[in-house]
């Protein structure tokens, strides 16, 4: 009997792992596609808007003074910043946070150099299908989506230098 | 075991399989941005673990009861 | 000196901390913590350090490892052995059960592959445990499904009597699903059935039986117990965030055995952060069992039944457990590789009321009338957590 019970619980587990992972009914946001218009109140004080940001490359991360792995890349964006600001490529964080208060304290805390935007109505998040934290979206000069980034893996920074040295190129 | 309380079992343990994979195109409700309360000390199963187990020994060291003590997952749900 | 069951239930409590609070989608968090841990109560007085180390080594693997001790001073009745009577015994022992654990979790997308050894020792009693367990994260990492089994050898011995080993195997599984509720509620439920096999029970304590030819209107002889033992308990936890900074919990756990005890626990708590730094929490622990079918505090003459208890932990009680924490969070600037640290205090009133087992330290009473025995025991840890 409980050799029964045990062989149900693993093809129960093996099933779920087989099964296609949730996607939103519109998966519109792809590699190829054009990236989703937005413009937010930011760090600089002024809106920023993202077709304003056309020409660049754009590496669009979402994040949470919340969430570990966010915290954790973020000095890692910073130097990814520094170091290619001046050849063509902009670094866009996107905090996703209803209440901003706590991500201003963090960001005292641990300043970074590019702007931060805040979208307290998650408008940006859902028109992105964030799906998990953080998220990191790589917009070539055109605005088109290039690469999708979910989560964040110590040595992702590698693939964003890759990804960023090939849009480069283009 | 009884014949009958085998076969419940049974199903049980299929209708959990036949659910897990139908419900595959349900879109979670809960988005990761919104996860901010999940991911609070206050809001974890286990805060700290080696407590945890201690306080349990003390209690099954002195109860007829043992088991089914775990909580998994919660949280922010990040990575 | 604790019984066979006492072991068993001290290590499932292990493997339960460990198995049963990881996330299947990230690796726990490296930390390491010191608890000093007190027991004071029934007559006896338990206390020892616990350390737990974790630590990740590269991006899939996490390790962890703990070593626990316990001191315990008691008192035992030289009549009828050592957990008959806690109050009246004129002889004090002393003992210590040493315990080690290490285990490894491995990360793999989303999915957590577990499995660990946990090592305890003491004069006379030897038990190992072997676990495995698998967890994973799904429907946007909403719900985590976890399934583990746990295996255990132990060795029985007697002081006094070298040539005494009996042995004693144990062999559990568990299923556990969580499920994000809201944006504020966390469900989770969980399964477990435990086997246990072999010589179950303790070799010094005794039954009674009532004897009019004896100067106390007893006599005592050694207990029998069954040689298999099968349970199985179910419960449920929710949290829940509260507008505002504070979170309450409630769980619920039903247990049934093969040896006739059925058991509720119930459990209410209320953790509030204060200020910046603090948290303080509260909780009520209710727990009912009725006795074992095999169990009585007098039985009406020798060897009247086959198997025959008189073991406190399979009597029919109820209890009722208070208890307060305190948590202090700390960020040293000095050493720039601790992340944070906590200071915690924390304090439980356990106490049973039990309805058949009786304090035989009222030596004047008729057998079978004494008062009935009320457990009251200060459970205080004090502990220290960093996070690297």
């Amino acid at each position: 009997m409980n050799a029964k019970i045990s062989l149900l619980c693993l093809l129960a587990l093996s099933a779920a792992t087989l099964a296609p992972r949730a996607h939103s009914a519109a998966d519109t946001l792809r590699a190829g596609a054009p990236a989703p218009a937005f413009a937010l109140n930011s760090s600089l004080g002024k809106p920023v808007n993202l077709a304003d940001l056309k020409g660049q490359i754009v590496l669009v991360n979402f994040w949470a003074s919340w969430c570990g792995p966010c915290r954790k890349e973020m000095p890692i964006l910073e130097q990814l910043s520094k170091q290619y600001k001046a050849r063509g490529v902009t670094l866009v964080g996107v905090n996703v946070e209803p209440d901003s208060a706590a991500a201003a304290n963090w960001l005292k805390a641990t300043p970074v150099s590019f702007p931060i935007l805040f979208d307290v109505d998650s408008k940006v998040s859902k028109l992105y299908q964030v799906e998990g934290m953080p998220n990191t979206v790589i917009l070539d000069r055109k605005g088109t989506v290039r690469y999708i980034h979910r989560g964040y893996q110590p040595g992702a920074e590698n693939e964003y230098q890759d990804q960023i040295r090939a849009l480069m190129r283009e | 075991m009884s014949e009958r309380r085998r076969l419940t079992r049974l199903l049980v343990g299929a209708a959990a399989v036949a659910t897990l994979s139908a419900c595959a195109p349900i879109e979670p409700w809960v988005k990761p941005y919104e996860r901010e309360h999940l991911a609070e000390t206050v809001m974890s199963f286990n805060r700290d673990p080696v407590s945890a187990t201690y306080i349990e020994h003390v209690y099954e060291s002195r109860e007829g009861a043992r088991g089914a003590t775990g909580g998994v997952g919660g949280g922010c749900g990040c990575n | 000196m604790s019984s066979a069951p006492k072991k068993l239930a001290g290590l499932s409590a292990a493997v339960g901390a460990l198995l049963g609070y990881a996330r299947a989608d990230v690796l726990p968090d490296d930390r390491a913590d010191l608890l000093w841990h007190s027991y004071q109560g029934g007559g006896i007085s338990v206390g020892g350090p616990s350390l737990l180390v974790r630590k990740k080594f590269g991006d899939h693997v996490s390790l962890s490892g703990n070593y626990y001790t316990d001191e315990i001073t008691g008192h035992v009745d030289t009549i009828s052995g050592a957990s008959v009577n806690a109050m009246s015994g004129a002889s004090t022992y002393k003992e210590e059960r040493k315990q080690g654990s290490l285990s490894i979790d491995v990360l793999q997308d989303k999915t957590t592959y577990s499995a660990g050894f946990i090592n305890s020792s003491e004069p006379d009693y030897k038990a190992k445990t072997a676990f495995a367990s698998v967890a994973e994260s799904m429907f946007g990492d909403l719900t985590t499904v976890s399934f583990g089994v746990t295996r255990g050898w132990d060795k029985v011995g007697e002081r006094g009597a070298p040539e005494f080993s009996k042995d004693a195997d144990r062999s559990n599984w568990q299923v556990g699903v969580s499920q994000v509720l809201t944006r504020n509620m966390l469900l989770g439920l969980n399964f477990e059935t435990t086997e246990s096999e072999g010589f179950l029970n303790n070799p010094y304590r005794l039954v009674r039986f009532s004897d009019p030819t004896a100067a106390r209107g007893y006599s005592s002889q050694p207990e029998q117990y069954p040689h298999t033992r099968t349970g199985n308990a179910a419960s449920a936890q929710l949290k829940y965030h509260l507008p505002g900074r504070g979170a309450l919990a409630g769980s619920f756990r039903f247990y049934s055995d093969t040896w006739g005890i059925r058991a509720q626990t119930g459990d209410v708590g209320y953790a509030q952060p204060l200020f910046r730094n603090w948290v303080v929490d509260a909780h009520l622990r209710y727990y009912r069992q009725n006795q074992a079918s095999f169990y009585s505090d007098l039985f009406p003459y020798a060897n009247a039944q086959n198997f025959m208890a008189r073991d406190r932990e399979l009597a029919a009680f109820k209890s009722l457990t208070p208890g307060v924490g305190l948590s202090w969070e700390f960020h040293p600037t000095r050493f720039t590789w601790l992340q944070k640290g906590t200071v915690n205090a924390r304090f439980d009133r356990l106490r049973i009321r039990y309805s058949d087992y009786r304090d035989l330290s009222d030596v004047g009473a008729a057998p079978g009338t004494e008062p009935l025995y009320v457990l009251s025991a200060n459970v205080v840890q004090f502990f220290i957590s960093f996070w690297y």
